[in-house]
Formats: structure tokens, C-alpha cells, sequence
């Protein structure tokens, strides 16, 4: 006998074995998961884009509303003489600007992974749908505000007179960098994070910390301890590259930005192992 | 020849820990097992129990199970493993052929979104390509009697409306070999409940389906045979005949008693019964003559009824007491008689008998009783019994021979 599209029926079996003890048979799954799960990916991404934006009144607005905010607050206090910044060799506001929308395309991609899962957790503890579908949904989302972010980006800075030259090639590169170091991190946080709520209340903690430790809103000071937190801060090298390619630049940490991807792409790796491995034992604790 | 099993659960046991901490702890212990490689541990750890023990089962194309037992009994960790949302702690689970659940009606519905925007997501959710929803669309919006709303956002929809919507989308757009059913008949209108019974019985011969429902009139329509679970455990045989499930399934529930206030009191015994249950419930065949024998205390003036109730809650049959063709008054003191309730033409189920006592002057409630007795009736025939019927006193109580020469003189007579 066959199944109706007469070919033989797709055989699955349930065991407490460790899926890690056949890792071949593991990776296999993993590839045919993610194939399966681009259609629902796209329809969860377009769904919530839509969604979101269709119960507001300013819309895409909000993709960029909040730096621009934190901008005009930066800007007002430096002029004002409230925080004393360093020379950033470009208009302060373009400075804090691309500063802002580039670590806001960070922390978003950070805390994706998190929130597609809690979002959709009636979903996940009573269906069986390919896991990687949410991520996938996730990241189209980031990527669509960061389109919208990069389309507001390019005519602010040329409103203030810098001039980006052919390196502005590589900027969409210094935007996939950060969703890609975003998003690893974050699918590591999820196994833990959806355990315990503490996870959840740290990161935010922690990446307010973290941006004030890269050059987001002043410059990287040339020496002292901040310089040398600065330095270590893998993140810098993220925003620098990112910022020096809008505006008209070389990197400054090219090796580094290198670097710090290559550890991202294998800790995505890992996280998405990790990610699959837990899946089965969170739905249990997650009840429905 | 027998079908192909589709379904084969070999050993199944998955434990569940009572405490909220623990529970979080026990979950980071099995995720670095997972990561060392190690399988899922045999014994419990502490303030663990076994949610669902031992459990061995088969399902072939064709057959539907009835998963029965009350809240808690281990039913839907049983579905989610056969679905493969967790993983069993001991045993082994092979699914053969396509899976489809209709476990989440409407699971990924954004309330914002509109109905028809809202089936492409849920289709795709289920596992369906944009292609073959476009193809049948039209199809799901008219079998869901909606089509004047779905257009509008899910967030107006009623809850039925809603289910309504993700019935005909997952009922439609599956072609499953096997089926999990969760208690999602048991929503909707009646009309929209028996179209999708109708449609689900259409596919049933082709998948092999596991039904969860405590709706036993459905379960024992639907399914071919029955399995009741109780702690985790399947406290039934395999083959054992439906109605002796549902009569386990009865028996476990606790039935409804209430008492009388000041002013009456009523016990009953029946006389006509075959024996009783382990439960203590009266076993009678259908059509047998239901004979009680009552002690009644009143405080006025009273008429009393009798009244049988399915599984303690609905009423089925109303009796009159009356005397040679008169409604009997009982007065004020201490009365016994014996009651004729006439054949017990009723349903293979459990029933309740009831009792309630009003004032004859004014025909005021003086005391109500369910769980007089309980019945359990065995029948090979369905019928339809009478609402409202007469049930008259045996003359000549309390005399030895006054039921023998009641009961000779029934043997060849018509039933009242």
C-alpha cells in the first residue's frame, strides 16, 4: 500500500534516544526542515508585517521613529553642552544616527528569536511544524526593517553633506553582519530563555550596557580602560564597519568585522543544533 | 485481510513533574542530556509521576480509536507524543504515512488579518503549499458559511465563527493517513458539528485516526473501538467491547448528590436488578421491568416523582406516582411501597435515578435527590423512550406474596 501520492508512506519513529547519537541522520533533517519551512516562513513574516502595521496609524514610520528620537535627544544634549563628545569626524547627528539604527538592527535581532517563539507558543506546543520556520520568519522581519531603516539611512546622510563613495556597496554586507551576530546569540539564549524568564530581563540590561561600550552614540576614546573595553567589544567592529561603509569610508576593523562574523556563522550553527535538540523538551515544560 | 497498522506505540511511558521549579530544573537536566547524547532516564526523580506508563498500542488504515478518560488521565501527552511535539521517556513510536491533526483549530490566526488571509497562513502552518490553497480556497470559505465575513478581521469573528474558519481549513486541505482528533467536534452549532462529522466519516476508511473526546454519544458513533485511560494507563483490554468502555468510563466519574432539606426523605432499593457493579451501581438488561421498593418519610402532604438522569445530570424520563390511576398524595408520616416503573426501555449507558417530593397544597419543591441509585443498562437495541409516563403501586404491600402474584400475572400480560 501507498499513500495517496502513491509514493511509499514517510515512516517516522519516536524514541528516547538522543538525537545526537546519529548526527548524520540529525543533519539530514535539519537541511530538509529548512527547506520545508521557507513557504511558512515567508507567510509568517508577510502575516506579522502586515499585521503590525495595519493597526497603526504612522506604519513604517516606527522603523526608524526611535533613533531618530534618541538622535535629536544626543544631539540636543552635546549642543547644549550636557555630555562632552570627542570629534567623530562627521556631523554629530549623522554620527548618532547611523549609530542608533545600526545597534537598533542589532538588539532587534537579538531578542528575535526569543519573542518568535514566545509569540508563538500556542502554536508550537500543539502542532507539529518545522521549528526553523520561526527563525527564518524572524529574520525576514528584521531584514524588512532594516530595508526600511537603510532607505531612511542614505538620504539622511547625504542631507548632511556626507558623501558616500563605492564602499556603500558594501554597506547592505555590515547590515547582514548584524542580524547574522544578533540572531546567533539570540537562538543560543532560547533553550534557556524560554525555561526562565531571567534571561529575558537580562538582555535588554545587557545590550543597554553593551552600547555604551561601542561606539554608538560617541566615539571610541583612544586610551584609557573605556578604550581598551572598546577594543575587546567584538560589537565595535560591527557598528565601525557599518558606519564607515555608509559614509564614505574604509573599515577601520576589517579583520575584526571579518573575525567576529566567522564566530557568528558558527555559533548559528550551533545555536540551531541546540535550538532542535531542545525543542521537544520545552514544549514538555512549556505545557500548553 | 487487515489493513496496514499505521499507528504502533511499543512500551510508551512519559513522566511529568508536579512542581513548577523542579520542573524548570528537570528541563535543563534532559536539554544537556540531549547534548551529551545520553537517552531520556527510566526512573523518576522526585516529585515526578508518570503521566502516561506502559502504553502499547496499534491503529490501522480504517480504524478509529476513542481515546477516553477523565481530565488528566494521560490522553493528550499520548496525542503529543504520537504527533512528536515531545519525546517518550520509554518505549517507541512508529507513524507511518502523512500526519494531520486537527488538534489547534486556527492555530496561527492573527486577529488583525482577515479570514481569507488568515486561511493561507493557517494552511501553511499545516504544511500546505500557496499553490493548493489558491486551487481550493473557495471551496474552504463555503464550507465554513462564512463567506460573508472573510473579509473581515478575525478579531470580529465569534469564537464559533473562528473554529469554524480552522475547521474547514485543516478538514479540507489534509489528506492524512493518519488523523488526531482533539476534542475539536465539540465546538460549533449542531448543523456545523454533524457536516463535519459527515466529512470526517468520508475519510475515515482511508486513515487511521485517534479521537479524544469525553462526548461518549460521539465517541461511540465514530470510533470503531474504545480504550479508556485512567492515571496514565490503559485500563482496558484492547478488544473490549464499547459500551463496557464507556460503562468504565462512567463508573470513575463521581455522580452528583444532593440533599434533601427538612421535611421529606426518600431511599429506594431495586428489586428487579441483576446484580450490581463493582461500583455499587444496579445492572439491569433493556427492557427489563424496573421494580423499586421506597421508603418515604414526609413532613405534609407531598406528591412525589421519580426521575431518571443520563450520567447524573440530564433528565430522561419523569415518573408520576399514582395509585389505581390517581396521583398519589402521600400523607404527612412514614410511608413504604413497592413502584413499578415499567420496562427499562433505555440506551446501553449509565443512568441516575432521582427522586423530588413536593408539597401537595401548593406543589413547592420540600426536597430533590439525584444518585438515588445507579443504573447501568445493557441493550442491543437503540430506542426511543418515553419522556412522561404513569408508574402505578403494586396493590397489597407489605404482604409475602403480594410481588410474586404481581409478577405471574405480568408474565404473559402487555406492559403497562
Amino acid at each position: 500500500m501507498s499513500s495517496a501520492q502513491g509514493l511509499p508512506p514517510r515512516v517516522v519513529v519516536y524514541t528516547p534516544q538522543a538525537m545526537l547519537r546519529a548526527p548524520g541522520a540529525m543533519f539530514r533533517e535539519m537541511l530538509a526542515d529548512l527547506r520545508r519551512s521557507r513557504e511558512l516562513a515567508w507567510r509568517l513574516a508577510v502575516r506579522d508585517i502586515s499585521a503590525q502595521y495595519r493597526a497603526s496609524v504612522l506604519g513604517y514610520l516606527w522603523a526608524f521613529i526611535t533613533p531618530l528620537v534618541t538622535t535629536l535627544m544626543w544631539v540636543f544634549m552635546s549642543t547644549a553642552g550636557v555630555v562632552k563628545v570627542s570629534d567623530t569626524g562627521m556631523p554629530y547627528a549623522v554620527f548618532v544616527f547611523t549609530g542608533t539604527m545600526l545597534w537598533q538592527i542589532f538588539t532587534e535581532s537579538i531578542t528575535m528569536p526569543q519573542a518568535q517563539v514566545t509569540s508563538s507558543q500556542s502554536m508550537v506546543v500543539k502542532l507539529n511544524f518545522p521549528r526553523e520556520a520561526l527563525i527564518l520568519a524572524g529574520m525576514l522581519k528584521v531584514l524588512f526593517g532594516v530595508l526600511v531603516k537603510a532607505a531612511v539611512l542614505v538620504p539622511v546622510v547625504l542631507f548632511f553633506g556626507v558623501l558616500p563613495d563605492v564602499h556603500l556597496l558594501l554597506f547592505p554586507l555590515a547590515l547582514l553582519a548584524l542580524v547574522l551576530v544578533g540572531t546567533s546569540i539570540g537562538l543560543l539564549l532560547v533553550p534557556v530563555g524560554t525555561l526562565y524568564s531571567d534571561v529575558g530581563r537580562f538582555v535588554p540590561m545587557a545590550t543597554q550596557f553593551l552600547m555604551y561600550v561601542t561606539p554608538v552614540v560617541y566615539a571610541m576614546p583612544k586610551s584609557g580602560l573605556l578604550a581598551t573595553f572598546f577594543q575587546a567589544n567584538p560589537l565595535s567592529a560591527l557598528i565601525l564597519t557599518g558606519r564607515a561603509w555608509l559614509t564614505g569610508s574604509a573599515s577601520p576593523m576589517l579583520i575584526e568585522f571579518l573575525l567576529v562574523v566567522a564566530v557568528a556563522a558558527v555559533l548559528l550553527l550551533l545555536g540551531w543544533v541546540l535550538y532542535r535538540l531542545s525543542m521537544s523538551v520545552l514544549i514538555e515544560r512549556m505545557g500548553s | 485481510m487487515e489493513k496496514e497498522v499505521l499507528i504502533r506505540v511499543e512500551g510508551v511511558s512519559k513522566k511529568y513533574c508536579t512542581d513548577l521549579r523542579r520542573s524548570l530544573r528537570y528541563g535543563m537536566q534532559d536539554m544537556f542530556g540531549e547534548l551529551r547524547g545520553k537517552p531520556r532516564g527510566h526512573e523518576l526523580r522526585a516529585q515526578e509521576f508518570w503521566a502516561v506508563k506502559d502504553i502499547d498500542l496499534e491503529v490501522r488504515r480504517g480504524e478509529c480509536l476513542g481515546l477516553i478518560g477523565h481530565n488528566g488521565a494521560g490522553k493528550t501527552t499520548l496525542l503529543r507524543m504520537l504527533n512528536g511535539l515531545v519525546k517518550p521517556d520509554t518505549g517507541r513510536i512508529e507513524i507511518r504515512g502523512r500526519v494531520g491533526a486537527l488538534i489547534a483549530l486556527g492555530a496561527g490566526f492573527n486577529p488583525i488579518l482577515t479570514g481569507r488571509e488568515n486561511i493561507y497562513v493557517n494552511a501553511s502552518v499545516l504544511g500546505l503549499r500557496k499553490a493548493d490553497v489558491a486551487a481550493r480556497i473557495e471551496e474552504v470559505i463555503d464550507f465554513s458559511e462564512i463567506r460573508d465575513f472573510i473579509d473581515t478581521p478575525v478579531r470580529n469573528y465569534s469564537s464559533g465563527m473562528t473554529v469554524r474558519l480552522g475547521f474547514s481549513v485543516a478538514a479540507l486541505m489534509l489528506e492524512p493517513d493518519i488523523l488526531f482528533l482533539d476534542e475539536v467536534l465539540a465546538v460549533g452549532d449542531m448543523a456545523f458539528t454533524l457536516k463535519c462529522l459527515n466529512l470526517m466519516r468520508s475519510i475515515m476508511d482511508r486513515t487511521a485516526c485517534v479521537f479524544v473526546s469525553h462526548n461518549m454519544p460521539l465517541v461511540s458513533s465514530f470510533c470503531t473501538h474504545a480504550r479508556m485511560m485512567h492515571k496514565g494507563q490503559f485500563i482496558t483490554a484492547p478488544d473490549e467491547p464499547m459500551a463496557d468502555v464507556m460503562n468504565r468510563y462512567v463508573a470513575l466519574a463521581p455522580t452528583l448528590r444532593s440533599h434533601f432539606g427538612d421535611g421529606a426523605e426518600v431511599s429506594a432499593q431495586l428489586l428487579s436488578s441483576r446484580g450490581r457493579t463493582v461500583d455499587g451501581a444496579e445492572t439491569i438488561h433493556q427492557g427489563d421491568e424496573m421494580i423499586l421498593e421506597v421508603e418515604c418519610t414526609v413532613s405534609e402532604p407531598a406528591t412525589i416523582f421519580f426521575v431518571i438522569k443520563t450520567q447524573g445530570t440530564v433528565p430522561l424520563v419523569h415518573y408520576v406516582v399514582e395509585e389505581q390511576g390517581q396521583e398519589k398524595v402521600f400523607a404527612a408520616g412514614q410511608h413504604t411501597f413497592t413502584l413499578n416503573l415499567g420496562r427499562a426501555d433505555l440506551n446501553s449507558s449509565n443512568y441516575g435515578l432521582g427522586v423530588t417530593v413536593r408539597r401537595a397544597s401548593d406543589h413547592a419543591v420540600m426536597g430533590k435527590r439525584d444518585g438515588l441509585l445507579d443504573l447501568v443498562v445493557k441493550a442491543d437495541l437503540v430506542t426511543w423512550s418515553h419522556m412522561v409516563r404513569r408508574a402505578s403501586i403494586i396493590p397489597g404491600h407489605g404482604t409475602p406474596d403480594a410481588l410474586p402474584q404481581f409478577l405471574a400475572t405480568r408474565q404473559g400480560g402487555e406492559p403497562a
